[in-house]
């Protein structure tokens, strides 16, 4: 678009303060923050700065026995003998300090991650309170859930929680767990520990029963741990679909139950009588939606032949407007890649997509000189036989592909072992009801892209997972019928 | 010529695939013996190939069965209970042949028409109890509904060779899921002579394939088989239940145990059961809200 | 224009489809962009400079118009540096008094005509109209489009009489208003400004301000999106004006967020964005006040013509 004079946002930082981050964080073991066994720490580093934020504890072997034992122990002593609507109100409390706190967490959450901060603070941070709000309701209504059943709670549940929403993903656990009478022993991600140890301090102040929530801290082995450990009743995981099917493996033989909220690689499909402008920005925000680390992410746009033209010209330009950079400025639209790590692998399928001969597109914006960024990108002129267009990238990076007919877009949609999300812009309603229900996914955004709902229940199909996160359907995988 | 004197024609117990009754693409067969120990039929071996064919056939047969009306498959589940009814007698002499009293055997079909029945009935129902319409914070209609979970390798208890069969294939196909079933090994005549059933009442071909075999030698197969979606066995010792759960582990299979206690009781039937073979779908559309219905745009 | 006027293709109605909660996202979205220091302050200064101060009342007088033009020239001359007005705007039997009190000033005299505001007159009258405002002096025309043939259908007839309109215009610049809160849906408002533009407009506009809802940034969105596919198809720059309802600085420099991510920096300008306000210029003042002398204004400050 041609360009005159420019008018640039001045810096709108958010103030780092409210975050009050301790400078080590222990392990919130019964109630209590208690020193890692093995004394060790290890750093939490803001991606967007590369400086170290907080040293976290880093639990062993004898540190998960402690949690689970202490969780046993709630379970039998406190958490199943309160009234379920006792169980209700202490969760509501969560919700409403959560809220109170909003601010800070908000704020620790994009230091900690590297995300927007209008993405934590108008996503992340009420989402997660919303979460714990929703489920609080349901402590004393599980009679009505599930017809001509009994539900009762599993015991004690094992939770692993990823790295791109740690604080929400914690609510996904903890709330439906909570809610059925379950007690919790939660491991976050390793680079984003800090809010869900901010949780554990709410769940303190909430006045909770020791042991009815503990949080330990670590890396994988810790997870490892915990999804071994013989008195856990129920695993939920979300994460790669790598490391879920060592946890599934893991679990092969046991009476855990399982949940998995794994990978995807979503279809966004595009017909000409769409939206068009509507759809460009479902698209954006199918990719760039917290740097494309976004499991449910639309990371594999189908557009209709007859609109590619018009409709990639429409993606460039508008992938020219969004503002990379500081993740505490106001403005951001695109933050820091969570870690080093995580933008080498982002790196190196750019490479692979330039080597298997597709266009590659990036913004031209400048990159802040510290910390791990990425620009939003594109690729055209790829196929379903790229690897970019099969797997996972968890980045900014978009790839377009085209179509003709509605058969072959619902073929090519189903063509991937993933199953958790995809978007269908047209005008057409039975088209949407015909395409919606032949896509093999989870969730099925229709004229919109990525959505989130407490009330609304998540999971994938196929190696994208199974069991459902959020809503009616989000209480079963924490509850035995009989 | 007196009955007396007259050759008996045996019958040729083979398996279905896609709504053909092959005999093993193996060649293999073994035997089926009575309590006497005497041979009373050779029923096919089959082999890995065997269980791939049928999970092809399920494969293409999934999306038409998946997509018919939940009236339409109960109204085929009743037709399957209605010709099972006259098929009775047959079926009865196969159990009494394979060491069943004739109370017992009576007994096992009579609650094999009746799940056939109580399944038939689900086939509209389920999707109302399971369904819901979520009250999302946002201008967008959210629903969520089950929707079958595609091809699911059945494997049929070592007991009850027509109710293991019945209760695992009725919610599986109640649910617009297509299958593969592997007949109890010992006594798998009345799981063929089902499959005779099946292909005179109106089930596409490929909905329901019936193999027989040993359960050792394809439990793995099935299994490991990236195209089966999931797996439902009973509970029983013969199947060593970690080894399959680590096979199906490789690709996120569901793999479901049933308590076979439950076989004989009114707990062995249950929406439920359909419900362990859904998916839940949830779909989001935008809602226009425009000046009239109560806002301003 | 060599005089000869466009003709009516039915097929620039195609793929008019719009999602309105996504618009209503997106809308929101502009308005999260946090506008602070410099950039306010120029953000601030380029509001007032697109400003069409407007007074239209049945009881408008000379000597109100020539008020509301002594402030257009002097918006608040405490503050040194702040630009004037882009224009006045008013019925055409004020014209001749708006030109006479801004002559020496860059300010503009746009009229509105063609029956304003609800449009329901003959082409006839509505050429008049036109005429008689341009022979006044009017700079610009703020025509409205029948919303009644609109509704009925009669797209080639909106059409017609808008090129006929901006014919009779002849260098005056055209604004063609389209009253969006009688057009029902954004749909609607895609097709009236597609209608519009392929007309010959100069400028696309919301509203009379006699109709509630007036400007909105959905609306805004819609229209600056359907001018953005007309420079897309021809490279053509064509204006958008809001009007009605935006009287607070903040929103003003929303809208401008919005100007600026859709169609871009070249559209930050007084020649392609305007605002339809009556008591948006002495809010803006009050902000540049604020961030000029670093406390909060009161209103008994900024003078009110």
């Amino acid at each position: 678009m041609a360009k005159k004079k420019k008018w640039d946002y001045s810096p709108a930082p958010e103030s780092k303060q409210p975050a009050a981050i301790s400078r080590r964080y222990e392990l919130f073991i019964n109630g209590k923050w208690q020193q890692p066994t093995s004394g060790s720490y290890f750093s939490s580093i803001n991606p967007a700065t590369e400086e170290k934020l907080s040293e976290i504890a880093a639990a062993n072997e004898a540190d998960v026995n402690k949690a689970v034992q202490s969780a046993r122990l709630a379970y039998e002593k406190y958490w199943k003998k309160i009234t379920p609507a006792e169980r209700g109100k202490y969760i509501f409390r969560i919700a409403r300090i959560m809220q109170e706190r909003a601010r800070e967490l908000a704020v620790t959450e994009t230091m900690d991650g590297g995300k927007p901060i209008r993405e934590s603070r108008d996503f992340d941070i009420p989402t997660a309170a919303n979460h714990f709000f929703y489920y609080a309701g349901w402590a004393d209504k599980l009679d009505f859930a599930f017809p001509n059943k009994k539900a009762s709670a599993l015991g004690v549940a094992g939770q692993i929680t990823p790295w791109n929403f740690p604080l929400l993903m914690a609510a996904w656990k903890i709330a439906p767990a909570l809610a059925t009478g379950n007690t919790v022993v939660l491991k976050p991600a390793e680079t984003t520990s800090l809010t869900t140890l901010k949780l554990a301090e709410i769940i303190q102040e909430a006045d909770l029963p020791p042991g009815v929530v503990n949080i330990i801290t670590g890396a994988g082995q810790t997870g490892a741990l915990l999804t071994k450990h013989m008195d856990i009743n129920k695993i939920a995981f979300t994460g790669s679909t790598e490391v879920g099917k060592i946890i599934q493996r893991t679990l092969a033989g046991s009476q855990k139950k399982l949940t998995l909220e794994l990978g995807g690689k979503g279809a966004n499909i595009i017909f000409e009588d769409a939206p068009i402008d509507q759809a460009v920005e479902g698209v954006i925000n199918g990719i760039f939606f917290n740097q494309g680390h976004v499991c449910c992410a639309g990371s594999r746009l189908y557009v209709q032949e007859s609109i590619a033209k018009i409709f990639i010209k429409k993606l460039k330009d508008r992938i020219g407007t969004l503002l990379v950079g500081d993740p505490l400025d106001k403005n951001t639209d695109i933050g820091a890649i969570n870690s080093a790590q995580q933008l080498k692998t982002i790196q190196s399928y750019i490479k692979i997509g330039k080597a298997e001969g597709a266009s590659f597109y990036e913004s031209d914006c400048a990159l802040p000189k510290k910390g791990y960024f990425c620009r939003p990108s594109l690729f055209t002129n790829v196929a379903q036989s790229n690897r970019i267009a099969q797997e996972e990238i968890f980045g900014p990076v978009l790839c377009i592909l085209t179509f003709r007919t509605d058969d072959e877009v619902i073929e090519k949609a189903n063509n991937s072992p993933y199953g958790l999300s995809a978007g269908v812009w047209t005008d057409k309603g039975s088209r949407i009801f015909n395409i919606s229900k032949r896509i093999r996914a989870g969730v099925i955004w229709a004229n919109s892209y990525n959505l989130f709902d407490p009330t609304s229940p998540f999971g994938g199909y196929k190696e994208s997972g199974f069991g459902r996160e959020g809503g009616l359907q989000g209480l079963q995988p924490y509850v035995q019928l009989s | 010529m007196s009955e007396q004197s007259r050759l008996e024609i045996w019958k040729t117990y083979k398996i279905y695939i896609g709504g053909q009754f092959p005999r093993t693409e193996s060649g293999r067969s073994y035997a089926v013996k009575n309590a006497a120990g005497k041979t009373i039929a050779n029923v096919c071996q089959s082999s890995r190939k065997d269980v791939r064919d049928a999970v092809s056939a399920a494969r293409a047969a999934w999306g038409g069965w998946s997509n018919r009306s939940g009236f339409n498959r109960g109204q085929i589940l009743y037709r399957i209970a209605e010709m099972l009814e006259g098929r009775k007698k047959q079926i009865k002499d196969e159990l009494i042949a394979q060491g069943y009293t004739s109370a017992v055997a009576t007994r096992e079909i009579n609650l094999s028409i009746d799940r056939l029945i109580y399944y038939a009935g689900w086939c509209d129902k389920y999707q109302s109890l399971f369904s819901s319409v979520n009250p999302v914070a946002s201008a967008h209609y959210n629903f969520s509904v089950p929707e079958p979970m595609g091809v699911v390798g059945l494997l049929a208890p070592q007991k009850a060779p027509l109710l293991g069969v019945i209760s695992l294939m009725a919610p599986c196909i109640a649910g617009g899921n297509t299958c593969l079933i592997l007949a109890n090994q010992e006594q798998p005549l009345a799981a063929v002579s089902f499959a005779e059933v099946l292909n005179s009442s109106d089930v596409p071909g490929g909905v329901v394939n019936i193999l027989t075999g040993y359960q050792e030698e394809l439990t793995d197969w099935i299994c490991a088989h990236l195209d089966v979606n999931a797996v439902v066995c009973y509970e029983q010792g013969e199947l060593d239940w970690q080894k399959m759960q680590e096979k199906g582990a490789s690709h996120v299979k569901r793999m479901f145990r049933w308590p076979a206690t439950q076989l004989y009781a009114q707990g062995g039937q249950s929406p439920y059961l359909i419900m362990d073979l859904q998916e839940i779908k949830t779909t989001w559309h935008p809602v226009q809200t425009i000046a009239g219905s109560g806002g301003a745009y | 224009m060599a005089g000869k006027k466009p003709a009516f293709n039915i097929q620039i109605l195609n793929h008019s489809t719009v999602e309105q909660t996504g618009v209503e996202e997106r809308a929101i979205r502009f308005t999260k962009r946090s506008i602070k220091g410099a950039s306010k302050m120029q953000g601030l200064h380029m509001v007032l400079s697109m400003i069409d101060l407007t007074t239209l009342e049945g009881k408008d007088t000379p000597g109100k118009v020539n008020q509301l033009c002594i402030k257009a020239r002097h918006l608040h001359d405490h503050i040194p540096g702040l630009p004037s007005v882009a224009a006045i705007c008013v019925y055409p039997s004020m014209v001749s008094v708006a030109k006479k009190a801004l002559q020496g000033s860059t300010i503009k005299v746009a009229s509105v005509a063609t029956a304003f505001p609800s449009g329901q007159s003959s082409l006839r009258i509505k050429l008049a109209d036109t005429r008689f405002a341009v022979e006044e002096g009017a700079d610009e025309v703020d025509m409205v489009i029948s919303r009644g043939k609109f509704h009925a259908g009669e797209y080639a007839y909106v059409f017609d009489e808008i090129a006929a309109v901006k014919e009779a215009c002849g260098k005056a610049r055209l604004k063609v208003i389209l009253e969006t809160g009688e057009l029902g849906t954004l749909d609607q408002v895609k097709k009236a400004s597609t209608i519009a533009i392929a007309a010959g407009a100069d400028f696309i506009k919301t509203s009379t301000g006699k109709i509630q809802p007036a400007a909105t940034m959905p609306v805004t969105l819609v229209m600056l999106e359907t001018i953005r596919d007309h420079f897309y198809k021809t490279g053509k720059k064509v204006g958008m004006k809001p009007a009605g309802g935006i009287s607070k600085s903040k929103l003003a420099l929303h809208y401008l967020v919005m100007v600026k991510e859709t169609l871009g920096d070249a559209w930050l300008d007084k020649q392609l964005f305007r605002f339809g306000a009556s008591s948006l210029a002495n809010d803006v003042l009050m902000q540049v006040a604020k961030e000029t002398l670093g406390h909060y204004q009161s209103p008994n400050y900024f003078s009110i013509d």
